[in-house]
Order: C-alpha cells, then structure tokens, then sequence
C-alpha cells in the first residue's frame, strides 16, 4: 500500500512538473540576460573570457589563500585587481547596483556572492576619495597616496 | 613633493615603483623620525615572495613618552584600516577597537602611565591555540590575523585573549571597508600591524607613524629578528617589559616605563 | 527483562498535540530569533566586546552537560549490571541525544558567521578544544545512537553491555571536553583550571538526572501508564549525592581562590560586590540550586512527587544560574593585565562589564531547550522507549535477578 501511494506521488510530482515547465517554456525567452559591462580600464583580462567565466573563484580562492596566509600580494588573479579594472564607472563599484559587473551575472545565475561581506566593491582610489583624507600629519602615507599606490 | 608626485604617477605597477615609493616614504619620513624610516626600507621583500620567519615584526612602546590625552595613534589607526572611532560609533560597547589609549594609576602613589594597547602578536599566541577552524593564525613574520574566509565567528579567542585586543564586527559595514582592509560582520578582528602597510615595503604602522608625526615617537617599529634594525638596538639599550610576562607568551609588543 | 513490555505512547490525545504545539511555537520563535541576530548582527544583542558570550551559551552549555548526565540512568542499567534502570534506559539514551542537538543547535546558530557552519565542519586546529569538542559531540551521537539501537532491536542486543560502556566513556570524555572549554582559558581569572573538568562531570550528572527524573514523571503522568515509588525514590537519593557533590565542587573551587591573595578581587566581585552576578550564585546557584533541593530530597519531603518534581526544577534553575554565573560573572570581572594598577580607557578596560540579555537571546535560548524537548516528544511516539508499566511489583521483579 505504502509503496503504491509513493509511486503514486512520483507520478504527479513528475506530471506537475512537467505540465508546469510546458507552460514556462515560451516565457523563457524572456529572461533578462545578464549586462555584461567592458572593464573600464584594460585591453583585455588577465585570463580568456571563457576560462574566466567558469573558473574565476578558483583562481581567486588560490591568491586568496596565499595574500591572506603567505603576504603574497601579487596583482595576477587578485580581487583587487579585479575590481580594478571592472568597477563600473557610474557606480565606482563592481556590486553596489544591479548591472554592476559581479552583481549582474551573479544574479542572474543565482549565486550569492560572499566576497562584499567583507571585502571592498570599489578599486582603491575611488574608495579613497569618500573617505576623509588620511592623517594630514603622516608625511609617508600622503606620498603614497598622491602617488596613487594601490596595492 | 610636487615633483615626487608626478615622477611615480609615470611609474607603472612594478617592483621598481614599489622600490621608489618606499624610497620616497623613507624620504618624507626622515624629515619627521630621522633614521628610523630609512633604515626600514631595507625589509621590504618583492611582492611575489611570502613573508618569512627570518623576519619577526615587533613594536616598542615607549610609554615615559605617550602623552596623556593625545590619541593620534588610535586615529591614525581607524583610518587606515576603515573601523569607526569609538566616539562615534551609535553602539560604543560594541564598537570595534584595534587599538586604545590605556591611562593607568597606581593607587597608592597616583602615579600615572599612558601606552597604547594593541594586539601583542605573540609567539604563543592563545588565541591561535584555541581557534577551532584555523582561521586564527601567526604569519611567518610573526603578525597574527584573523582569516576572515574561515572565521565562524565564535568569539572563543576573544575569551582567550589576555590583552582584550580582539572586536567582533557587531553590524553590517555596508561596504564602507577599505580596498586593503576587508572586514566583515560576524567575523572577529585585531590589530595586523597595518599588515598591508608591511607587505606594501613601507616597514611601519598608522600608529607609529602618527606618533611621529606628533612629534612623541613612543612608538617605533621593526624588525626583531635583524640585530641591526632600529628596534633591537633601542630595545637593547633600554629596559623593557612584556604585559603579563607571567603567561610566557613572548610578546611582539615591548613596553618601556611601565 | 521478559516481563517488560515497551511500547510507543499514542500520542493522539488533544493534550499531547497541545504540548508538541507549544513546543513547536518556542521553536519557531527560536528561528525568528536566530533570522533577527543574523540579519542585523550581534548588535541586537545585549552581548558586546566584553561580554562576549551569552545567554545563548549559557543555555547551550547547560544543555549539553544536561545532555550527558542523562545518559547516566542507562550507563548505571548496562555498564554496572543493575536490572532495576534497563526499562530506564531507552529513554535516558534519546533523552540525551535530544538535549545534546538542542545545545548545539543554540551554540551553532549563535555564532558570529552561522551560515558557515561548513566551515567549522571542514577546517580543523587540532589544538583547540572547541575542535576536540567538535568530535566529541559528532562521536556522542553515534556511540549513543548505535547504543539505543542496541536496545531497541533483538538481534543486536548482546552488544548492549559493549555499545552502553563505550557510551559512557565517551560522554566522561564530552564533558571533561566542555569543562575544559573554560579550564582551558589562560586569560581569565576564574578559568585556567582542571577542577573545571570533573566539576562539570559532576554538574552533569545532577543536571541530566533532574531533567531526566522530570521527563520520565511528565511522561507517565500524561500517558496514565504507571509509575511506582520505588524507581522514583533510588533516583532521588542518586540525585540528593549529585546535588551535593556539586556544592563541594564550588565551594573547593572557591576555597582555592579565596587563599589566593591574587584572586582576592574576582572573588570579591562574584561572591560579595557583583549585584546581580552575586545574588545569582548565593540564592540561584547556592540556595535554589543545591541547599533546597537537598533539604527536599533528604527529608520526607522528597518521598512525596510532587516535592521530587520541585526539587527537579530547582536543581535545574540552579544550574542554569550556575551556568550563569561560570559563563557571564567570568567575563564581567575585567582583565588584569597591569596588576596594582587602576586601568581605565575607552574600551572599559578596568571596569565591571554589566551584561543584560535581550529578547532574541532568550528566546534562542529557549529555542533549543524546546527543540530537545520536542525531539523526545516525538521518539516516544514513533520508537518503543518506553516501558507500558512501571509499577513497584514489575520493578521488584527485576531487582530479583
């Protein structure tokens, strides 16, 4: 008896959904597809496209490891680097609005992004400027930030 | 100045620039701390090379010079790494504080000490011991961190701490972190020794920087490991203590006129 | 054993979905709670840089000590050979799971990162006793899930005896592990010792068999199967010895502080100065939790259930403000770190931290014990745990074997 009321639940479940994905399927067109933003600095990114699509958090998830337990501060597949080039030049930021670079592909394949808990959306400049100015007093950090040192 | 600006805005991202921006740091230091900056260019370490335990950060407190009332440090602290001053912070118990001013009295006599608390970044340090995902650690350069991507939030280290010197983040930051410092609600967070600073080749904090600045210089810098290095001469040459030597932690943090 | 027939309870009367109901709602409310502290932060806690953990590790705590001191009934039935306790022990076993998931539930959803609680499943730092912790909790629900499974089906049960020791050994080995949490911390004052570790031993015990002593009574009560005196009274003399060996525990832990001239001052502070911290452990921990209970239990009072069952709550009560005052008092009394100086800075160094737990906290807390009490609710209805009779003839029975 039991196992006949499973099957029976198996039955519909498989007939519902297959009756609700007929009925979705001429809509899915109209999924809004991701904006995908040119990075505003740079010709081209550290990787190819494709690879980057795929494989972008484990790249970062290996520099990640090594700046933060090693103090390797290399640029090649650092978050930093990334936001860099790709912070979106209404915004300043990679995820603060909805067509932000991270945010937009991010939303659209429906992945939580985890980085911005912790982490800047904006390159190191533009963050500089919002906050107010460094200690006046400090005459080696203000060198370095008119020079513009971002690492 | 005007014409340093320019010169390293040329300057592509490179170790060279890196070079000549620390160069140029020791420079403009040298006007306030003769000494002290220039000689600690010499650690700085190319950008690809971990950090090593040839090299053990430390700090030296000279508390006769901390001056009451001042808290050029702190700020100086708050502002590079991107946390809100307690003072204007809605929630001021739980606030985070990397570093704080410390006025202590002695009961009997009123005598009075000032010194910065900051984490000691010990070589034993327990809030490592009692981590239970790791994500407290000791770098090769003795700096202890917080990595922030394994951090629970459990606050066990924060009981274990003999110094205070941790904070759990209490709210959302809303992206107002800087680039270098990311910091996170739920995550538990101390002093780094402004560990950006040092990776970056500058061989100094915020702080001791401020206090220069300030024209105290309580605070100096450096490496203990190089016998030669500013720190170890100073340290040899006056009397130091480490807080709560009695736990045999073996301090990064050296207090004199305490 | 023959004569002892187990079956599940109805569970189908009006009364019994009332209680899975409430305690359903306690839980739900526990959820909120947890969605609000995680959304907006610790912030929304009365908890703060001083007062690190609170009230959601005092409940968590207590219940899982509670949790392996419900175990003892079914160690004392299978490791010591004392047929009166076997009908017993089903449920002191899912009793003890049940506690053990509700104070991991509290500890784990408290925490400051709670979504990644994969974290802390994946990376360990074999130094730590929270680690070790970690381990022992996931070894206690297996060893005490293949133990119940040992019970509950004859063709296994030769390795009661077998799966019943190791669970014991393991549950000594859990609670030397959460004592030692604390025993295990250099910096405070009231820590730093390994008294904390049979004490907690100790504490579990009293605390697991009150809870334990109150379900059983509440499940008999509420089912209308019978429950003779003589189980009842042998477990409220073991319990009255438990209780009083807590007192001697505190008060040696004291007595050691107080001799010390450098533990003078936290002394002080939890015993005479600290308001609410110092009434917490003259009249919650002290007189609620081991003076009145033994004074019922050790008198005819104690012969009487209702008298047993107050008893029951007031040990429980107790060892909550026990629980209270080990986990908050210790954190309030600020750090010596300048020893014959006077401290003071904007991160209240030097002062007292005053600590007042908020709603979502309590409710947590509350959450927890209500999760580990729906559990159980929930097993007697669907597992044979308990025995349809325990009236004093079928007890004696069993003693004569």
């Amino acid at each position: 008896m039991k196992s006949l009321l499973a099957l029976g639940a198996v039955v519909l479940t498989t007939a519902a959904l297959a009756w609700a994905g007929a009925d979705a399927q001429p809509k899915a067109g109209g999924a809004p597809k991701p904006v995908i933003t040119k990075a505003a600095k740079g010709e081209h990114c550290v990787e190819d496209t494709a690879y980057m699509r795929r494989n972008h958090m484990k790249l970062l998830n290996v520099h990640r490891d090594r700046t933060v337990l090693q103090g390797v501060r290399t640029k090649k597949h650092s978050l930093k680097a990334c936001i860099d080039c790709h912070a979106s030049e209404a915004t300043g930021s990679v995820a603060s609005a909805k067509e932000d670079f991270c945010v937009s592909c991010h939303s659209y394949a429906a992945v939580k992004i985890d980085c911005f808990d912790c982490h800047s959306t904006k390159p190191q400049s533009a963050a500089a400027t919002t906050l107010p100015h460094a200690h006046p007093a400090s005459a080696a950090a203000h060198v370095e930030e008119l020079a513009g040192v971002s690492q | 100045m005007n014409e340093l600006k320019t010169m390293s805005e040329q300057a592509p991202d490179s170790p060279e620039r890196r070079r000549f921006v620390g160069a140029a740091a020791a420079v403009a230091g040298l006007a306030v701390v003769p000494g002290v900056m220039l000689y600690e260019v010499a650690d700085a370490r190319p950008e690809e090379q971990p950090a090593s335990s040839a090299v053990r950060w430390g700090m030296l407190v000279d508390a006769t010079r901390c001056a009451s009332g001042c808290d050029d440090c702190v700020s100086a602290c708050s502002t590079e790494n991107g946390w809100t001053p307690v003072a204007q912070s809605a929630h001021p118990r739980q606030a985070p504080q990397w570093i704080r001013k410390l006025q202590l009295e002695d009961p009997l006599t009123q005598a009075q000490i000032n010194l910065p608390m900051l984490c000691q970044h010990c070589a034993e340090p327990p809030c490592v011991d009692v981590c239970p995902t790791g994500a407290s650690f000791k770098r090769a350069d003795g700096i202890v961190l917080v990595n922030r991507h394994t951090c629970i939030g459990c606050r066990y280290c924060m009981m274990a701490c003999p110094y205070k010197a941790r904070s759990l983040v209490h709210e959302p930051l809303n992206d107002t972190q800087k680039p270098d410092v990311p910091r996170g609600m739920g995550c538990v967070e101390a002093c780094t020794f402004c560990v950006q600073k040092v990776d970056r080749g500058d061989g100094t904090t915020a702080c001791a920087e401020a206090c220069a600045a300030a024209g105290h210089n309580a605070i100096l810098f450096g490496d203990l490991n190089d016998p030669e290095s500013e720190i170890s001469k100073r340290l040899r040459e006056l009397p130091t203590k480490q807080v709560r030597a009695d736990l045999k932690l073996n301090l990064g943090v050296r207090y004199h006129g305490i | 054993m023959a004569s002892i027939t187990f079956r599940e309870v109805e569970g189908s009367s009006l009364k019994y979905w009332l209680l899975f109901g409430a305690l359903g709602l306690f839980v739900l409310f526990g959820a909120l709670a947890w969605n609000h502290m995680h959304h907006y932060g610790h912030v929304v806690t009365g908890m703060d840089n001083q007062i690190v953990w609170g009230l959601p590790h005092v409940f968590a705590v207590f219940l899982i000590v509670a949790a392996s001191g419900a175990l003892n009934v079914a160690s004392i039935a299978s490791v010591f050979n004392k047929p009166m306790y076997k009908p017993l022990a089903p449920l002191s076993a899912i009793l003890s799971l049940a506690l053990l998931a509700g104070g991991l539930l509290v500890l784990v959803l408290d925490l400051g990162r709670s979504d990644r609680l994969i974290v802390a499943m994946t990376n360990f730092n074999l130094k730590s006793m929270f680690t070790w912790n970690v381990f022992l909790y996931s070894g206690f629900f297996a060893l005490v899930g293949i133990y119940l499974w040992t019970m509950l089906d004859r063709s296994v049960k030769s390795w009661t005896k077998a799966a019943g020791t190791a669970a014991f050994l393991w549950r000594l080995t859990l609670t030397t592990g959460t004592g030692s949490l604390f025993g295990f911390l250099v910096a405070r004052e009231l820590y730093g010792t390994g008294l904390l570790a049979p004490m907690f031993i100790i504490m579990s015990f009293a605390y697991g068999l009150a809870i334990f002593l109150m379900v059983l009574a509440a499940a008999y009560a509420w089912t209308g199967r019978p429950l003779g005196d003589a189980v009842m009274l042998r477990l409220k003399t073991l319990l009255a010895v438990f209780v009083a060996a807590v007192l001697y525990f505190v008060a040696v832990h004291h007595l050691t502080n107080l001799y010390f001239t450098k533990a003078h001052a936290v002394e002080a502070f939890i015993l005479r100065d600290g308001g609410a911290i110092t009434s917490l452990f003259w009249i919650g921990q002290v007189l609620i939790g081991c003076v009145i209970p033994l004074v019922i239990l050790l008198t005819a009072l104690g012969r009487q259930r209702s008298w047993l069952m107050i008893a029951c709550a007031l040990v429980i009560l107790g060892g909550i403000a026990q629980m209270y005052v080990t986990i908050i008092g210790a954190q309030a009394y600020p750090l010596d770190m300048f020893p014959g100086f006077k401290a003071s800075s904007s991160y209240f160094d030097g002062e007292i931290h005053a600590y007042t737990p908020s709603t979502p906290e309590l409710f947590l807390g509350l959450g927890g014990v209500a999760v580990a009490l729906l559990m159980t609710a929930f097993a007697v209805k669907v597992l044979r745990l308990l025995p349809v009779s325990l009236d004093d003839a079928t007890v004696a029975k069993l003693d004569q074997h």
